[in-house]
């Protein structure tokens, strides 16, 4: 493995110095020189017009296992309180187009018990199995547990797939059953695709707070593994006359856990989960004060929305930590956000630009905000705000 | 007790800027920084030591300027620092650095704790805290915004999850991640910075940690970027001209057009 720049082909022209994700790629004299920062990603390679960069491969990656031996996609299903959440069946829509390419089946994985209806809601959903793994330990989430089964289970059936939701539990628990089956496992995608020839999964995430993407696969380890970000593909379907087996098993003695769950505490004004809105109304430093909260409040609940903030508007102390949208709050993709006093430093963006719709209200036009949004006004969110919340309820009280 | 914290050096990104043109990000001259999130570990576990006693022993995996980073945090408290560094070491994804850390943080003696931030700002995966957990064989709690008793060998925290957070008690010893909630950490101190400036080092090479050669670096991970790219720019950037009530009028006729609302 390693990074080879020919010296004698290399212009000096400095495209890869640029285009370099990692800042790696330095100029000594009129020659390009990774440093050790270089992790190998092969930005430089492609960008280089006069192909003077390579990255190699000593090791041909021959597979450590046997790739044929693992079959069928599968999606873990999670649960809270007893009922699968939303980008469990995002993941069946997007798992169910991807089996049928790879002619392969779709199954789901269900933890816990007294889910049987769950499970029938499942198949309705393109599920052609649910294996569902009953112990009442698994009705509340447990890192060790809920890791000790997914791994047995992915030892014992051999998927060449598994997906899961990159929700605060997805995220805990698959990285330690990826480390376990010694597989390669890719955070929070946002697009997925196969190399039908190669039976590869195309794990394509954002990176660096979403200003560059980059695409993943695992070649020689199965399953291939992957958490999706909620909100990002398109839920499936339900048709409740879809045909499917649900396979039960249960371990021999009840399961244990190092962990136990004392208390849930579901917050005020966090009762609706921002991950899962459809709309989101945000502010930032632009809002003035508390006050001005008020406002996105109202236009909120008019459009029955969600209220974010910017860092800058939670630093101030205007609204709650659990509000905050961005790289060190919450990652969001409602079908509309509304940005509303918030310039758009780069740490917001990570957090909101796969919203389907953005919408900038901000005075200062020059603001990165507009160069992520879909519709800007360029005016005083205090003039803008109240009219455009009359405005939503005229409309809804027409319909 | 004695804690362990797992640090990465990271592009300061908030240093990087979007240039409003092209949409692409500007990286010339960022400078390296410890990843903020691993701020709050370093001070809830110098926090810890100054309840409880003991010791704390920062831990990073990269090359020999990483080191910058370990001096950063000897300036806020910690007691000692391990560099993990090798040219083998280099290309590693998740799974091979979680088992490079994991044979790091072994050599640190027993250990009560291992804390680490929830994630790193450059590749945002969160997964290298639960790797580290399985590779030690010990629990893991993610996302932690409070760290209420310690007692008896048994840890109760405040894990955050998406509507609201969670009680949890898990046995020591644990790695846990935190999240930005947990605390404000504290400014390095003169004394600090003194002791970080004359701080040795310890550096450990592949053969040190005794790493088995095809679990480390490129040749040890299951994944490979194929391509990395500059998203295409998203949005219309349409700007909606007129008088404000006007801009409100334009607006709501352009969301229900495309059944927005």
């Amino acid at each position: 493995m390693g990074i080879i720049v020919k010296v004698d082909i290399c212009t000096g022209c400095e495209a890869c110095v640029t285009e370099c994700p990692f800042g790696a790629m330095e100029m000594n004299g009129e020659v390009a020189t990774p440093s050790e920062k270089c992790t190998l990603c092969g930005a430089c390679a492609e960008v280089c017009p006069v192909y003077a960069i390579e990255i190699t491969e000593e090791q041909a990656n021959a597979p450590a296992v046997d790739l044929a031996a693992y079959k069928g996609m599968w999606v873990f299903a999670e649960q809270r309180g007893g009922k699968v959440v939303p980008v469990a069946y995002e993941l069946l829509g997007e798992g169910r187009r991807l089996a049928d390419a790879l002619q392969t089946e779709l199954c789901a994985v269900l933890l816990g018990t007294g889910l049987d209806e769950e499970a029938k809601a499942l198949i309705a959903a393109g599920a052609d199995k649910v294996y569902l793994y009953e112990d009442p330990l698994l009705n509340e989430f447990h890192e060790d547990a809920y890791a000790d089964v997914l791994a047995e289970l992915i030892n014992g059936h051999k998927p060449e797939i598994v997906l899961a939701g990159a929700t605060s539990i997805g995220r805990a628990f698959v990285p330690i059953v990826a480390s376990r089956v010694r597989t390669g496992l890719t955070a929070d995608c946002t697009m997925l695709g196969v190399d039908l020839e190669k039976r590869m999964l195309l794990q394509t995430r954002p990176a660096f707070g979403g200003n560059i993407m980059a695409t993943i696969v695992c070649p020689g380890y199965r399953p291939q593994m992957a958490t999706v970000r909620p909100g990002v593909m398109k839920r499936a379907a339900s048709d409740p006359s879809r045909k499917g087996e649900i396979i039960k098993s249960s371990p021999a003695s009840p399961l244990t856990s190092m962990t136990k769950l004392l208390d849930v505490i579901e917050e005020a004004g966090h009762t609706v989960n921002l991950s899962e809105a459809e709309i989101i109304v945000a502010g930032g430093r632009g809002m003035g004060d508390e006050k001005g909260f008020n406002l996105l409040k109202e236009l909120a609940d008019a459009l029955g929305g969600v209220m974010g903030a910017s860092r800058a508007a939670v630093d101030a102390g205007w609204i709650p930590y659990p509000h905050q949208i961005g790289q060190t709050g919450r990652t969001v993709s409602p079908k509309i956000y509304f940005a509303c006093g918030i310039s758009g430093a780069i740490q917001h963006l990570a957090g909101m630009q796969s919203s389907d719709v953005i919408i900038a209200i901000n005075k200062d036009a020059s603001a990165p905000i507009f160069s992520v949004a879909d519709y800007g006004i360029v005016g005083d969110v205090f003039e803008v705000l109240p009219l455009l919340t009359k405005a939503v309820k005229e409309r809804k009280g027409r319909s | 007790m004695n804690i362990a914290v797992c640090v990465k050096q990271v592009p300061d990104t908030s240093e990087v800027k979007i240039d409003p043109e092209t949409g692409t990000m500007r990286r010339e001259g960022v400078p390296s920084i410890l990843n903020p999130f691993d701020s709050y570990a370093v001070e809830e576990a110098i926090r810890l030591k100054e309840t409880n006693g003991g010791k704390v022993t920062a831990v990073t995996m990269g090359p020999p300027q990483a080191g910058d980073v370990l001096r950063d945090v000897v300036a806020m408290g910690v007691d000692e620092v391990m560099l993990l560094s090798d040219r083998a070491f280099a290309g590693a994804d998740t799974w091979a650095t979680s088992y490079t850390l994991g044979l790091g943080l072994k050599q640190a003696g027993p250990l009560d704790l291992v804390i680490c931030g929830k994630q790193a700002v450059d590749g945002d995966t969160a997964q290298v805290g639960p790797g580290i957990a399985e590779n030690l064989g010990i629990p893991f709690v993610a996302y932690v915004r409070k760290i209420e008793e310690i007692k008896d060998g048994v840890m109760r925290v405040q894990r955050l999850i998406e509507d609201g957070y969670e009680v949890v008690e898990v046995k020591l010893p644990a790695v846990i991640t935190v999240v930005k909630e947990i605390n404000s950490p504290r400014m390095p101190s003169l004394k600090g910075k003194m002791k970080a400036k004359k701080i040795e080092i310890k550096t450990l090479d592949a053969a040190a940690l005794g790493a088995v050669p095809g679990n480390i670096g490129l040749a040890g991970s299951p994944t490979k970027v194929v391509k990395v790219f500059t998203p295409p720019p998203k949005g219309k950037r349409e700007v909606i001209e007129g008088a404000p009530a006007e801009q409100v009028a334009k607006l709501i006729d352009r969301l229900s057009e495309s059944k927005i609302i």
